[in-house]
């Protein structure tokens, strides 16, 4: 009788969170799995909060400003934006081998100025022509489960399914997957073998921050759907932490991306439903689910070092070998 | 294959000074030279991983624009680097098929361990393809790396110093492959600073000295002597008095055993005792517990059971830092890794095993002015050639960062000094002073442990050995009734009936 009530109970409030943690981890997986491109070949872009905001101000400028009506072609400028700020760090640490972690900050910050900068007239300016969702079968009930895993926008199929799909062949099926992999792994070794270091790093690097832009032009072509500041708010450190949680393979990005969409919804689930944290006020709930995710990270960072401790290999799991290791050929 | 004039140099100092060079199809051809001398940097330049400043080379009579290592495939040169340059994580298959446009678009493993198998029916080398380099044996990386060039139809094969690593059976394995290549019809270039070896295996040698070409002749004829004399202008003599010590024991290892990385017993209840001025070597085929033996030591690696004990001072559980300022220098196996700062300056490295001591420290600072100093007399004692002590470590040749570290070591080393291959990647006069270092060291009561894969270095120097198999000792001789025979059988784990007691 009481285990009825809290199964219904449960169970609304788990479709309410899938429902809403599907769009709203969008934006995070794809950021997620540009990072994680850069990743494979060596390059670390801490600048992700950024290259959303950069991706996510260009799409609305190119909305409101420019009179682009096409959500597509919105979404390819806010790209087209990212993956220049893109260029600009990978020329730096790459060809100039500056350093990657001050570099990617930098990007990060200056990312998340740059926008807000350009989006101050533009604030809460609503867009109208967003995305729209298509069913991948049938009509369904309002707020059924079907709807909440069928009924999206087009991107969502993208990200969740002819990304990941798309990604994980080219890394682990094609030759050239294997050669990107060797220059996260050992430059070194690939550039004795005649791969491009210089070029793999460079391209994917780029080709990163495009992902990231879109995950930006995402938000406020669809998710938001309009502009306002700080318009990550956090979701591209989380994405640098799904990477890792994901152990840089593309089907892990995408469970990652759920369950860290599924946090940040949690914190508006709770919120909207008054729930509070024990001894502490609703406030405080608030704050300790936005601190959830580094939890996670952190604790899914430790169980692999853990299982290495008592002389267990988890190499599945491990970090490219030259992660964040700039590369010249001369030097020794 | 011909190259004339090549030139090369590194922040204003000239690696290699208008070089000639030029080695005929069919033979194996030596390079030799003193460490330093431009050996590497030629064979780099020849693989397409560093430009020459200027100079022109030929392959087959063409010349040949060498601006990148693909380009250098392209041309049918292939180099099997010192330090290897295989993907840990990946495996054999898929090493060989990296960055090779003849690999199939679309990869399976399946795929790629077939093609890699019939390369290796064709080419007559063997390795499980299915494993993951950070698996192998280094003998078998080797044979990945030589496989992978051969397999992309390389017509000149340049090996850098590919027997400093190997055990003997390994090196005579690989004398006959060089050998069955060269009768093929390629060109086989190496580098070695083994001049028996040289001799034996290779038609004609090349010496190069600081930068310049010497001589090029056939080596039929040479002596060892000679060759020596070419290297460096002057030869070195070794006078060993092997001596009996008696007495305490000053380094005393009672029922030690410890686990290698992955976890496998790699030593198992080690009784060894080793006098203060005298020298023990350790004999055995590399992998048998030696490496494991002398970190234990240095407490690099945990024991697992027994004790330790330095004077009389159970030593089993002290810090790094606590032994070596009981005066243990510990020159270690993988220079690299263990031994040095590759990024940090020639000085720093200088003091990298005492710098928190009060000869170098004043509480929390560091002394710059008698850091400096320091560095200065170790590299001109060590003869390690550098443009400054302020130039990072990792631009040294490799015969010259063993210089830096097996000095470094010795000088730190009052007490006990633990040398795991002292002279490896040394030219013939290099080793030759870092043995008297030893010896000397000996004389002035350290007890020395002393690990060689090479055989004679160990009966030449030790005053005892002691021979390991799988993780144990098979017996300890004096250098008097040391008998090669004897100590090879107990290497292989033959346990002869007369083995001599402990
Ligand atoms: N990438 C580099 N940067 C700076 N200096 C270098 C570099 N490569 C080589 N050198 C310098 O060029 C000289 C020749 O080095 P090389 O490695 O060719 O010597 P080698 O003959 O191979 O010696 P060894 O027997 O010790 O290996 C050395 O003085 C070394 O310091
Ligand atoms: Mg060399």
């Amino acid at each position: 009788m009481i285990s009825a009530q809290v199964l219904a109970l449960i169970d609304n409030a788990f479709l309410s969170l899938v429902g809403s943690a599907i769009p709203a981890s969008t934006v995070v997986l794809l950021a997620a799995t540009g990072a994680m491109l850069g990743e494979r070949v060596g390059v670390l872009n801490l600048g992700q909060e950024g290259l959303i905001g950069v991706g996510a101000v260009y799409a609305v400028i190119a909305v409101l400003s420019w009179g682009i009506t096409s959500p597509w072609l919105a979404l390819l400028i806010g790209m087209a934006a990212a993956a220049l700020a893109g260029l600009i760090f990978a020329v730096a640490v790459v060809v100039f081998r500056a350093n990657q972690v001050l570099v990617g900050l930098a990007l990060a910050l200056g990312g998340v100025g740059l926008s807000n900068q350009l989006g101050t007239n533009r604030n809460g300016t609503p867009i109208q022509n967003t995305f729209q969702e298509v069913s991948l079968g049938g009509s369904f009930e309002d707020g059924s489960v079907l709807e909440a895993f069928l009924f999206h926008d087009p991107i969502v199929y993208l990200a969740y399914i002819a990304m990941p799909v798309a990604l994980w062949f080219l890394l682990f099926r094609t030759r050239h997957g294997m050669n990107m992999r060797a220059v996260g792994e050992n430059p070194a070794a690939a550039d004795a073998v005649g791969v491009s270091v210089m070029r793999s790093r460079l391209g994917y690097t780029v080709l990163g921050a495009a992902l990231s832009g879109a995950g930006g032009a995402y938000m406020v072509l669809s998710f938001t759907p309009t502009w306002s500041p700080d318009i990550a708010r956090g979701r591209g450190w989380v994405a640098l932490a799904v990477v890792i949680f994901a152990g840089w393979r593309p089907g892990w990005v995408v469970a990652g991306a759920l369950l860290y969409g599924s946090m940040i919804s949690l914190d508006t689930t709770a919120q909207a439903r008054g729930w509070e944290l024990p001894f502490f006020g609703p406030s405080d709930l608030s704050f300790f689910l936005s601190m959830l995710p580094y939890v996670v990270t952190l604790i899914a960072i430790l169980i692999p070092a853990g299982a290495a401790k008592i002389g267990r290999r988890v190499r599945a799991t491990a970090a490219p070998g030259a992660l964040a290791i700039p590369y010249w050929r001369e030097e020794r | 294959m011909t190259a004339r004039g090549v030139t090369k140099a590194f922040g204003g100092v000239r690696a290699l000074d208008s070089v000639d060079f030029e080695a005929d199809w069919g033979e194996v051809h030596a390079l030799l030279g003193e460490n330093g001398a431009g050996k590497t940097t030629l064979c780099n330049i020849l693989a397409g991983i560093y430009r020459a400043d200027s100079g022109d080379i030929a392959v087959g009579g063409a010349r040949r624009e060498l601006r990148n290592p693909a380009q250098a495939i392209e041309a049918g040169i292939g180099m099997v680097h010192q330090h290897f340059r295989l993907v840990e994580p990946m495996t054999v298959a898929e090493n060989i098929h990296l960055g090779w446009p003849e690999t199939p678009g679309v990869v399976t493993q399946r795929a790629l361990i077939d093609r890699t198998r019939r390369f290796m029916d064709e080419i007559g080398l063997h390795v499980d393809p299915t494993a993951k380099i950070w698996q192998l044996s280094v003998g078998e990386q080797q044979r990945v790396e030589i496989l992978r060039v051969l397999a992309r139809g390389a017509r000149v094969l340049i090996l850098d110093e590919p027997t400093a690593v190997l055990t003997a059976p390994e090196a005579e394995d690989l004398f006959k492959v060089m050998r069955s290549l060269a009768a093929a019809g390629l060109t086989v270039i190496f580098i070695s600073h083994k001049l028996n070896e040289v001799l034996e295996v290779s038609d004609r040698l090349t010496v190069l000295r600081n930068g310049v070409r010497e001589i090029t002749r056939p080596s039929a004829g040479a002596t060892a002597q000679e060759l020596a004399r070419l290297m460096t202008g002057e030869e070195r003599e070794l006078e060993v008095e092997h001596r009996v010590v008696t007495g305490e024991a000053s380094l005393d290892l009672r029922g030690v055993s410890a686990r290698n990385d992955r976890g496998i017993g790699a030593l198992h209840e080690v009784d060894l005792t080793v006098r203060a001025g005298e020298i023990m070597g350790i004999a055995g085929v590399s992998g048998n517990g030696q490496t494991e033996l002398a970190e234990v030591i240095c407490s690099l690696r945990p024991a697992q059971s027994g004790s330790i004990t330095l004077n009389g001072t159970d030593i089993t559980d002290f810090s790094v830092r606590a032994i070596a300022n009981m005066g243990v220098g510990h020159i270690p196996e993988d220079r690299i890794g263990v031994g040095m700062v590759l990024s940090a300056p020639v000085k720093d490295n200088a003091v990298l095993h005492n710098y928190w001591t009060g000869e170098f420290s004043r509480g929390v600072s560091l002394d710059r002015a008698r850091v400096i100093s320091f560095a200065k007399r170790l590299v001109e004692l060590a003869r390690v050639q550098t443009r400054s002590v302020f130039a990072a470590a990792g631009q040294l040749s490799g015969g010259n960062q063993q210089r830096l570290v097996a000095r470094r070591e010795a000088l730190v080393g009052d007490r006990a000094l633990v040398a795991a291959h002292p002279t490896r990647g040394l030219d013939v006069n290099a080793a030759q002073e870092v043995r008297a270092t030893i010896l000397e060291k000996r004389d002035h009561g350290c007890a020395v442990l002393m690990i060689s894969d090479d055989l004679d270095e160990i009966m030449l120097m030790s005053d005892r050995i002691a021979v390991m198999y799988e993780g144990r000792v098979m017996g300890v001789f004096d250098a008097a009734d040391a008998d090669r025979e004897r100590i090879g059988l107990l290497m292989g784990g033959h346990e002869p009936a007369l083995a001599a007691a402990p």
